[in-house]
């Protein structure tokens, strides 16, 4: 029968075992070669973009890369989508959206009026580019519009 | 109670209970926004109230986790509290800065990242408050006549919270990076260090309900703590599979937190058997009630509902989706509120000496929260599933999809109600006990 002194060790054995391999995968997953996340391509407006996107807890509605509160669309693949739906013009209707002085209520659900720059819309367009560029090992097949069309064909 | 400087606990476990009727409030803003009565879009935004609701969710839990820390480490340590006076100094703070925070996300003034909106010059202050609490209750341990297994497990799942904290302050250019270890935190939190301090409090509840042998107890809290941090910690590997890190998450998060339930289906069965084992017949009936409730509803909404989507292959097409919601509900709820409504149910009578142990309005409390919260948790479901099918499967927009999972949310706000009437019945029995008092301590129970 298991004592107590056997109880603790397997405790303490297992959690620094388990917690040095997390370590490990953590360092490999971000080592130059296995890195998927577009790296280097984070530009100076795509960091000032994550700014604003932060600052407004556009998270507390929208999700992005599957995170944030289903209460609004995910952005994951917006630009995708958007270009889609306005035949190219997408970039030009986020960015018009955002810069709006006045509120927005598509389909009955409220979004206040972010009344940016232009110059912050363009940096949230290209953080969004960004986002839309990352390999999500799949996911990003879910959410893209251009495959939702090729899974209904 | 047997600690004057115990009674201290009755006042952070207040201060839970207020910050808990206010995040329902805040539910129900964002519930009636979801059927279309966003009446009040002006002064609170649904990402306000998604904000307010989530982090009055943890402040509530801490505030109350606190609360059990400072009424369990003096009866287990076999002392007094170092220091009443700067225990009181950390409740004020503590509220101070969940007040300034919550007010300030009203006014933009927060860092938009999920579970942690605290802006970076508040999470300083939050650290100093957590160190100075750390520091109450280490010392207290350090220096008591005896150091249990209980205490110990209770104060490393509070020392690992704290340190886990700090990763999500470290700012990055990233997105990917940032939410990597964001989940540091959050996840590391309640699917690991939280377990912990739940595994102190449930072992000592166990042990003053059931009289089950101290040894006993706390050899089965070191292997059920082990499962958890066996699992968990690689496990976390489950919120990495669709973020834009490397497929070795697929693998090794899909094994790890495959695993996860084993924990909890752990804890639940030591809980209720201890139940059975023990001689003991305790008469606050209440706070068993809790206790084993606890354990039995973390399995099923943390462990079984967590499964549910935690393989890639489900997760590929419930990630961000309600579904997550409905898996986040109960597993709070189950794991975290119920064990910290269990402690106050437990230690109230002791520590005002006012017996009402079998209230109809507390028992009413338990059945009509627990009904409620389980009604929400199949209301999320139901539209997660249709969110789900129509969305994901079947490309449709998502506000179409919103449109259709309407109604859900209607039978979500009745459950919701339900719960609410059960959380209002707790805490008029909290109040009916009136405040902690010295008397008390010469009618103890134990």
């Amino acid at each position: 029968m298991l004592s107590k002194k056997q109880a603790r060790a397997f405790f303490l054995g297992g959690t620094l075992v388990t917690f040095l391999i997390f370590i490990g995968l953590t360092i490999y997953s971000f080592s130059v070669e296995n890195d998927q996340s577009n790296h280097e391509n984070i530009t100076e407006a795509v960091v000032r973009g994550k700014r604003i996107w932060e600052s407004n807890n556009c998270m507390g509605c929208h999700t992005i890369l599957g995170e944030g509160a289903y209460y609004a669309p995910e952005l994951t693949k917006v630009v995708d989508r958007m270009n889609m739906k306005y035949d190219g013009q997408g970039e030009e209707v986020i960015k018009s959206i955002l810069m709006s002085p006045a509120p927005w209520q598509p389909n009955g659900r409220k979004m206040g009026p972010y009344e940016m720059t232009e110059q912050e819309a363009a940096d949230m367009i290209e953080f969004f580019k960004w986002i839309g560029e990352i390999d999500l090992n799949g996911f990003e097949r879910i959410v893209s519009p251009l495959a939702k069309k090729e899974n209904n064909n | 109670m047997k600690y004057k400087s115990q009674k201290v606990a009755y006042w952070f476990f207040a201060l839970s209970m207020l910050l808990l009727v206010l995040q329902l409030v805040y539910g129900f803003v964002m519930g009636f926004a979801r059927i279309g009565f966003d009446n009040l879009h002006e002064v609170i935004a649904f990402n306000t109230a998604r904000a307010v609701h989530t982090n009055l969710l943890v402040v509530w839990l801490l505030s109350g986790f606190m609360g059990a820390a400072y009424y369990i480490i003096p009866e287990e340590a076999q002392r007094e509290l170092v220091s009443v006076k700067l225990a009181y100094v950390q409740l004020i703070s503590l509220a101070v800065v969940g007040v300034v925070a919550i007010v300030g996300y009203h006014f933009n003034y927060w860092e938009g990242r999920k579970f942690l909106e605290i802006p970076r010059p508040l999470d300083f202050l939050v650290v100093v408050n957590v160190l100075l609490f750390l520091g109450l209750i280490l010392v207290t341990l350090f220096k008591g006549k005896r150091r249990t297994t209980t205490a110990l497990v209770l104060s490393m799942g509070l020392l690992f919270a704290a340190l886990l904290y700090l990763p999500g302050m470290l700012p990055f250019d990233s997105q990917v990076m940032d939410s990597f270890f964001r989940w540091w935190v959050v996840h590391l939190w309640v699917e690991g260090v939280w377990e912990l301090i739940m595994g102190g409090i449930l072992s000592f509840l166990l042990i003053k309900l059931t009289g089950v042998d101290r040894e006993v107890i706390e050899k089965w809290l070191y292997v059920i703590v082990g499962l958890t941090f066996l699992s968990g910690v690689l496990g976390t590997g489950h919120h990495y599979y669709y973020i834009g890190v490397n497929k070795i998450w697929l693998i090794v998060g899909g094994i790890f937190s495959a695993l996860e339930p084993l924990a909890f289906l752990a804890m639940a069965l030591f809980a209720v058997n201890m139940y059975r084992k023990g001689e003991k017949k305790h008469p606050n009936k209440l706070a068993l009630f809790w206790t084993l409730g606890a354990a039995i509803v973390s399995f099923v909404g943390a462990g079984l509902l967590g499964f549910a989507h935690t393989l890639p292959q489900t997760n590929l097409y419930t990630h961000g989706t309600l579904v997550t919601a409905m898996h986040g509900h109960l597993a709070f709820w189950g794991a975290y509120g119920m064990i910290v409504l269990a402690i106050i149910s437990y230690s109230l009578p002791n520590m005002t000496g006012r017996k009402l142990y079998l209230s109809t309005r507390g028992r009413a409390a338990f059945w009509l929260s627990n009904i409620g919260m389980i009604g929400m948790t199949i209301a999320f479901g139901v539209a997660g599933v249709i969110q789900v099918y129509l969305e994901r499967k079947l490309g449709m927009e998502f506000m179409e999809v919103q449109k259709e999972t309407n109604v859900h949310f209607v039978v979500l706000i009745i459950c919701a109600s339900v719960f609410t009437i059960g959380i209002i019945m707790y805490i008029i029995d909290f109040y009916k006990h009136g405040k902690p008092s010295d008397e008390a301590l010469e009618v103890n129970m134990n």
